[in-house]
């Protein structure tokens, strides 16, 4: 298995993906056959990365399957790479793309090409950001998958697409691009930009502080933390249903894996000295972000308004600076990114039917989609925390590491949990229970069978982890320890 | 042979268009002119790349690695803008047999000031080329705008000189030599007069290579030119400039870089500051190439800020990847018409996608090149300048570079959004140009497959930057 480039092969076979589809000619009417080539691509790219995590050794920490060849001089290489923290995020994106792309077979109306192409390129930058083992090259996807979401935001989108997909765009531009400059001084620093070594390397202090910084500049509106988060509620509304989806489940992440790989780890020091901030900022967000939800009338804003808390979670996490708490926050982040998706493809289910996102033109849905009501009711009690769902085990190992941490911190965060209650099961009164008096809603027709099998496997899963997150732990353990231990190793 | 071998390219590119000029006057097959005068861009690129390192002339005349790759970069530039020049001619009444040569001429004045060693090397090279231009500029003599973008430039061009001769007296007086290697070792670094003669060249310099804030003629110029003289602007002659400027600069003040960097650092930001926010509300699409133009020449001077062998190298790189993004371009703007008609407003481009998806999608992976996002080459070649800028601690320069980026994302984005998310306005006509598209094809696949394979572009700067350093 060792002599296979199986990690290349994840990033090649949706460029494959690409041109077969570019090769593919097509109508209006008859674009079955794209569809059917980039389901299967996805797929495939899917199966792949089964194979990876089943050849995956869990006991071992350090970095897996690694591949490096000369790029740019001797010094910045195409070095890849795959370790406990990152497999699951590849995984996950490879599982939600061809989910999306299953949810956009009949609300794309109109360029249905360059729409897969532009998924398929947005698949090959987000698991090049997971696996890089090389800074620029990790910059290289982080920057490069911008791209296709302007795409797709600004073409498939709502009817303020252009505003929000600028507003995205010019944010995490000029977020990342303070990155760049230190991803450059730390090159000049170390003398290389390998992950592994820079991992190892320590930074003097004041050194520490300003590259913290500039890394935090870029993760703080991607992730996004409060008050920088003003870009995702535009950008997940305007955006296709299926666009939301990798917006929630996989880009929110890529700021979470950075703070995890880069700042805590190469900056220990200046994260504890910016850790008090950062829960500031977090709780902020946790509680001020759930307020706003509260008083949302669109079903996709208060969705996002609900990441945006449960990001926050994830940074308290990542900032313990405990195994607990690094651990719940990459649970937090796969149950986000398994149950926002649904979260959002549940919205994209009515919206297909009523052209709608208005909280208000709903309601008493159980009556006439039974099916529906119960997937959208294991996914909000999934985003809520409920005990035995996925969306609990994160939001518990966080809260019991803030704990550790932090008295205050920790009660200030757990009215967060309530808050996201409170929110959440509004929205689900609303839409689904009560008397079904609209005329429109009198004919709404169930899932259909595709929709079925979108949603099948998330609920699978949500419960899954929710009852027996053991294996999905003992893959994250050993990695997470292994980063607790090089922060402790460089705070001594 | 002997003392002529070291510009044995010149001559020759010389003599045959002077040659070719008067066959023109007789034979006016102008599809022959152009072809011939392209072979023989070839031709001297051949001869460029296989003359040997050396000096003559009394050290004013200097063959070495970095004056053979921007030599070569120049023809490059020149070759296309002849290519360009084919389809177009009969359109916009520029279908003279002249133009060909013009280009010709004005390839070997830039080839002069890219190897001159001389202040008085460095003017002969720098008139022929700019009295080329301005009437290249020109050319088009039924055209109100085009002769007053040719007189704009023909002024300023020659108050620029005059600067420059202003200077170029000071630098003589206070050294007693015109020769930029014995500037080096005889000059007094507390004299004040250099000092006012460094300012005054450096300003000249400024104006020929559009830095704020000398850049007033180059908007009204690019905009008022026929388009494959504006493509022409944008790809050799700025070379050439920033080339010279460099030369002039490293080899004969290198001890003072301090003094002089400071210049170059305000004339860096004030470009990249300027350009970013002027650009944003442009409407004509060659207006706004020369204002990105501007721009990229901010970023082209933190190389040169620099003075150091990654600042060559980055600046060597940014070169190459900023000539292939124009030639994609500007290629692509004469092939924007409508019913033979040129269109030059970006609102023209509106909903280009949803007839012609695979142009649409070309002409904005430049765009988002010219901003400068990953993985495509404009990418790189501003990594490499910062890269350059911060192992020499000009973070100013980087943190203003990288904001100014940022702004001016916007504007090329703008471009991106009216192809992209606009209804269709009127179709263009087919694309089927041959030798456009040809160009199209091979600039657009290099910006984006550059990040595949990088290596030769960088190698061509490493070996480049050798020469200084």
């Amino acid at each position: 298995m060792n002599e296979l480039p199986i990690l290349s092969i994840l990033l090649l076979v949706p460029i494959i993906g690409i041109l077969l589809l570019t090769f593919i000619s097509s109508n209006s009417e008859n674009d079955s056959n794209l569809k059917q080539t980039a389901l299967w691509v996805s797929f495939l790219n899917f199966v792949i990365s089964l194979v990876v995590l089943f050849n995956f050794d869990q006991s071992n920490p350090n970095f897996q399957f690694e591949e490096k060849y000369f790029w740019l001089g001797d010094t910045i290489s195409y070095h890849v790479g795959i370790d406990g923290i990152s497999i699951l995020f590849v995984v996950l994106t490879t599982f939600l793309v061809p989910i999306c792309i299953l949810a956009s077979y009949n609300n794309i109306t109109f360029s249905m090409k360059e729409y897969l192409i532009a998924f398929l390129a947005l698949e090959v930058f987000m698991i090049g950001v997971f696996i890089s083992m090389d800074l620029i090259l990790f910059y290289l996807f982080f920057e490069g998958g911008l791209i296709p979401m302007f795409l797709i935001i600004g073409i498939w989108g709502g009817e303020r697409r252009i505003y929000s997909t600028f507003k995205f765009f010019l944010y995490t531009l000029a977020g990342s691009v303070f990155m760049l400059l230190a991803v450059i001084f730390m090159y000049w620093e170390v003398g290389t930009s390998s992950i592994p070594v820079l991992l190892q390397y320590e930074f003097n202090y004041d050194t520490q502080i300003i590259l913290w910084l500039a890394f935090f500049a870029s993760f703080v509106v991607k992730i996004p933390m409060w008050p920088f988060h003003t870009w995702l509620p535009d950008a997940h509304v305007e955006a296709p249903t299926a666009g939301s989806v990798i917006l929630a489940g996989i880009l929110l992440k890529l700021a979470g894996y950075g703070f995890i790989r880069f700042s805590i780890t190469m900056f220990p020091d200046a994260s504890h000295y910016f850790a008090p901030m950062i829960y500031t900022l977090s709780i902020i967000a946790i509680i001020f972000t759930s307020l706003i939800a509260l008083v949302q009338e669109d079903m996709k804003k208060l969705i996002a308004y609900s990441s945006v808390a449960h990001m926050g979670f994830v940074t308290l996490g990542i900032f313990t600076f405990t195994i607990q708490g690094i651990e719940g926050a990459i649970i937090q982040m796969i149950s986000h990114g398994i149950v926002s998706a649904a979260l959002f493809l549940c919205v994209g289910v009515v919206y297909d039917r009523l052209h709608t996102r208005e909280i208000e033109r709903y309601g008493g849905l159980v009556n006439r989609m039974p099916i529906y009501s119960f997937s959208f009711m294991i996914f909000i009690l999934a985003s809520l925390g409920l005990p035995g769902t996925s969306g609990f085990v994160g939001e518990f190992l966080v809260l019991l590491s803030i704990f550790s941490v932090n008295t205050y911190f920790a009660l200030f965060a757990t009215t967060g949990v309530v808050l996201a209650a409170t929110y959440s099961l509004w929205l689900y009164r609303k839409i689904i229970f009560g008397q079904l008096i609209k005329d429109d809603l009198k004919d709404i027709l169930d899932l259909s069978s595709r929709e079925i099998l979108i949603f099948v496997p998330l609920v699978v899963l949500t419960i899954l982890i929710g009852i027996y997150p053991i294996p999905v732990l003992e893959i994250i353990e050993p990695s997470s320890q292994l980063t607790i231990d090089i922060i402790n190793g460089k705070m001594k | 042979m002997g003392i002529f071998a070291i510009i044995l390219p010149e001559i020759f590119l010389f003599s045959s268009s002077t040659l070719l000029l008067m066959v023109g006057l007789f034979y006016k097959k102008i599809n022959i002119i152009n072809l011939l005068s392209f072979v023989l861009l070839a031709l001297t690129a051949v001869l460029v790349i296989f003359q040997p390192s050396s000096f003559g002339f009394n050290n004013s005349f200097v063959n070495d690695e970095f004056s053979k790759t921007i030599k070569v970069m120049i023809l490059l530039g020149s070759a296309s803008t002849l290519l360009m020049f084919s389809p177009s001619r009969k359109h916009i009444n520029i279908n003279i047999y002249e133009f060909p040569i013009l280009i010709c001429f004005a390839s070997l004045g830039m080839m002069v000031m890219v190897s001159s060693n001389d202040l008085l090397s460095m003017f002969i090279g720098l008139e022929l080329q700019s009295l080329s231009l301005y009437v290249l500029a020109s050319l088009n003599r039924n055209s109100l705008q085009s002769s007053e973008s040719g007189i704009k430039y023909f002024i300023l061009g020659a108050l620029s000189s005059g600067l420059l001769l202003f200077g170029i007296s000071y630098i003589y007086g206070f050294t007693g030599n015109t020769n930029f290697s014995l500037i080096s070792v005889t000059y007094d670094k507390d004299s004040l007069g250099l000092l006012i003669g460094i300012v005054f060249v450096c300003s000249g310099l400024a104006f020929k290579v559009s830095a704020v804030p000398f850049h007033m003629w180059t908007p009204d110029v690019y905009q008022g030119a026929p388009t494959p003289v504006t493509g022409f602007f944008a790809l050799a002659p700025k070379i050439a400039a920033v080339a010279l400027f460099l030369r002039f600069l490293y080899s004969s003040f290198g001890e003072t870089a301090t003094d002089w960097q400071q210049i170059i650092i305000f004339l860096s930001i004030a470009s990249m500051i300027f350009a970013a926010f002027a650009a944003i509300a442009q409407s004509n699409i060659k207006r706004l190439m020369a204002y990105s133009s501007i721009g990229h020449v901010g970023y082209i001077l933190i190389g040169l800020a620099c003075f150091n062998f990654e600042g060559v190298q980055s600046l060597i790189i940014y070169l190459i990847i900023y000539l292939v993004m124009n030639i994609s371009v500007f290629s692509f703007i004469l092939m924007m018409k409508r019913k033979d008609e040129y269109c030059e407003n970006i609102s023209d481009l509106a909903g280009l996608y949803k007839y012609n998806p695979f142009y649409a999608i070309l002409i904005a992976l430049s765009m988002f090149s010219l901003a400068g996002i990953p993985p495509l080459a404009g990418f790189f070649g501003k990594f490499y300048i910062f890269m350059s800028a911060v192992k020499n601690d000009l973070y100013l320069l980087a943190i203003v570079g990288i904001l100014a980026s940022v702004v001016s994302a916007f504007y090329y984005l703008r471009i991106v959004k009216i192809i992209y998310f606009e209804e269709p306005s009127e179709k263009f006509d087919e694309f089927n140009s041959s030798s456009l598209n040809l160009l199209f094809f091979i600039s657009s696949a290099i910006v984006i497959l550059f990040f595949v394979f990088p290596s030769p572009i960088i190698n061509i700067g490493n070996y480049a930057a050798n020469t200084f350093f």
